[in-house]
């Protein structure tokens, strides 16, 4: 009844192109604009302590949501399967350290993209046994990445400056005037920034995607050796899409030490942190952006309230909480995969078919 | 100059000049050879046997060895402590084919090994909250394991073995070999390989897939209660096992992904290289290279032999 596209009528192929083709998409979009640049950052989130609100909730979905689009990438579009995203976001987060440092007078924004780059590199090269190799093999060849990354984050030490506590810390640091990162800076400004470079990368993504990289991602994923029959290069397609994906994880993790969590050790970028990362993509949805969205929501957002619920309105203690949400997350996993595996972004799509038949579905 | 030699040359020098010590660190990349072989072969049935890449093989480890060690501390008797694991292990299989395996039948691999994941973490999260993430010491003593350590001199020193060691590596071999002609030989094995081949060609030819699938995850917490019970002797029993059990991954890699004899040399080169390398290159970078020796060899085979050792050739069609 509301959601409908008869009586929208398109005059050009420019509009049938378009991101949100129906009008109902775009005053969607723009109530989620409103809500994220203005209403959030004044009021917080309903019900809720509006430090915590930002801190913990806000922030660190939106660095998260730019970490699963880069998982993402590579295991939903071009089909390569990794288990080392926590190392690679730790590239990022060091090289954005190391640039910072070197370069004081560095613009915040070069050093995030060239800690991105960094990261890209890193991930080209532990993406080249994917020439050979799939699947389970795969796994190995990015675990591989991970465990040696995490020990090279303790083991070299130039990477953190000598610095006795073995952590990167952010400095204070200013951009435009404004202070940007560092124990000195506002929430509500690493807030915006963010946002920003949320919406510039999932921009980006989504046209990538629906470019010819992403075409040849997607052909390598669905029949590889098909694909390079009728003359995609798997080298070029390969390879790129583990230098984008990394890139994205890197930027992630960039901000996720500088613009969230302030200071980080090598724990930050463990195997654990992998996995979580996997699970959002798997619980969002495989090969979707809005799938990314919606499972780094989810899977960080439904944890952190039961906690809070539990610890406050149930009085259970932190332990307790932290094994059942474990749990939680493990079943929930499992639930998707044999109830949905296309993840809530399939449910959406699904929603979307019945709204446009609502209230008469026949 | 001076770095060539530190890594090329002073290294040799020094196994030359302390045998004992070479054969020490011989002796004990032996011992954890033989448990990376184990817990490879764990993979490697299972993968053999469902097709499941089970990535929960190490919490399995973590699992059987915890609730082995608290079962203990609960006041029961030891011997009855190894049978109510094994009871548990059944239980968890059963459990484990009743609901999720059932549910993905003819599924993808990737689906049934992310699955997998999903079950390692319900596993951490229950082991956790239900026998706590203190790390505790493993009961082998009191299951009548022989404790203490002999000396044998040898070239001027002496090599120490710690009796324990010895009983893992006959009792590991042990369950290889049983576990290699269990599965080549009987009808069950049998089974077994028709069930990886296809699920529904062996449906058809009268064989349970829930039967075989309980079958096959049962064997894989037998061997998940060996691994634990010798790993956590000689470390603690803890959630780091985990780390240690993921290693069978690359000794696979470096065997081949489907086959026994490739489980075995794969773990004896992973076990033994790692600790030599440890000793002898490892502090010239920084100490624990052990972490990562494993996975960096297996990152060059899948380089240059990506099908492994022992691996069949992949051969894809169109």
């Amino acid at each position: 009844m509301f959601y409908k596209e008869t009586g929208q009528f398109k005059s050009r192929y420019k509009d049938e192109l378009a991101a949100f083709p129906l009008f109902e998409d775009k005053i969607g979009i723009g109530i989620l604009g409103v809500l994220t640049f203005l209403v959030i950052p004044l009021f917080g989130l309903p019900g809720l302590n509006y430090e915590f609100a930002m801190g913990a909730i806000m922030i660190p979905c939106m660095i998260f949501i730019i970490m699963t689009l880069g998982l993402n990438i590579l295991l939903g579009f071009a089909g390569q399967i990794s288990l080392g995203t926590g190392a690679f976001s730790g590239v990022g987060a060091y090289a954005f350290y190391k640039f910072i440092t070197i370069f004081p007078d560095i613009n915040i924004i070069i050093a995030l993209v060239l800690s991105g780059l960094v990261s890209a590199v890193v991930g080209v090269i532990f993406g080249l046994p994917s020439l050979k190799i799939k699947g389970f093999y795969l796994i190995v060849a990015t675990l591989a990445a991970q465990f040696f990354l995490t020990w090279a984050f303790i083991r070299v030490a130039w990477l953190y400056n000598y610095n006795a506590s073995g952590a990167i810390e952010g400095p204070n640091k200013e951009m435009f005037g404004i202070i940007m990162i560092g124990p000195q800076s506002a929430g509500m400004t690493r807030y915006y920034f963010v946002l920003v470079t949320l919406i510039v990368l999932t921009w980006l993504a989504s046209n990538v995607i629906r470019g010819r990289i992403g075409r040849s991602w997607m052909m390598i994923r669905d029949m590889d050796i098909a694909a390079e029959l009728i003359g995609i290069r798997p080298l070029v397609a390969k390879l790129s899409a583990f230098a984008f994906s990394s890139f994205y994880i890197g930027i992630a993790g960039a901000l996720m030490v500088f613009f969230w969590l302030g200071a980080a050790e090598a724990e930050s970028f463990d195997i654990n942190h992998s996995f979580l990362y996997l699970f959002m993509v798997i619980i969002g949805g495989l090969g979707s952006i809005t799938g990314s969205y919606m499972g780094a929501i989810f899977v960080w957002v439904v944890p952190v309230l039961i906690k809070e619920v539990g610890k406050s309105v149930f009085g259970f203690d932190a332990f307790v909480m932290e094994n059942f949400s474990t749990i939680l997350l493990g079943a929930m996993i499992i639930i998707i995969l044999i109830l949905e595996p296309h993840g809530l972004a399939r449910l959406w799509q699904i929603t979307k078919q019945k709204l446009r038949l609502w209230p008469f579905p026949y | 100059m001076e770095i060539l030699h530190m890594i090329f040359i002073a290294p040799f020098l020094d196994m030359v000049a302390l045998p004992d010590l070479f054969f020490q660190g011989l002796w004990d990349g032996f011992v954890g050879g033989t448990l990376y072989a184990l817990l490879a072969l764990g993979f490697v049935l299972i993968f053999k046997a469902s097709g499941v890449f089970n990535f929960s093989q190490p919490i399995l480890m973590v699992l059987a060895a915890l609730a082995l060690v608290s079962f203990y501390e609960m006041g029961i008797n030891p011997w009855i402590s190894v049978a109510l694991v094994l009871l548990l292990m059944y239980a968890l299989a059963y459990g484990v084919e009743r609901v999720i395996l059932r549910n993905l039948v003819n599924q993808d691999g990737n689906i049934l090994f992310m699955s997998t994941i999903g079950l390692t973490f319900v596993i951490i999260g229950a082991a956790q909250w239900i026998f706590g993430g203190v790390p505790r010491s493993m009961i082998h003593a009191e299951l009548g394991f022989p404790v203490g350590s002999s000396e044998w001199p040898m070239f001027g020193g002496a090599v120490y073995f710690e009796h324990i060691d010895i009983s893992a590596v006959v009792l590991a071999s042990s369950l290889i070999a049983i576990l290699a002609v269990f599965f080549s030989k009987t009808k069950i094995g049998r089974g077994l390989r028709a069930v990886a081949d296809d699920h529904q060609a062996a449906l058809s030819v009268g064989i349970s897939l829930n039967q075989i699938w309980v079958i096959v995850w049962f064997v894989a917490g037998i061997v998940a209660l060996v691994g634990g019970l010798f790993w956590g002797a000689r470390s603690d029993v803890s959630f780091a096992l985990q780390i240690i059990g993921l290693k069978a991954l690359p000794v696979l890699i470096i065997g081949g992904f489907t086959s026994v004899p490739g489980a075995i040399i794969g773990g004896l080169i992973i076990g033994l290289g790692e600790k030599i390398f440890e000793i002898y290159w490892g502090p010239m970078m920084g100490g624990s290279v052990e972490g990562w020796f494993a996975y960096v060899i297996a990152l060059v085979f899948l380089l240059f032999k990506p099908q492994g050792l022992f691996g069949e050739k992949i051969i894809e069609r169109v």
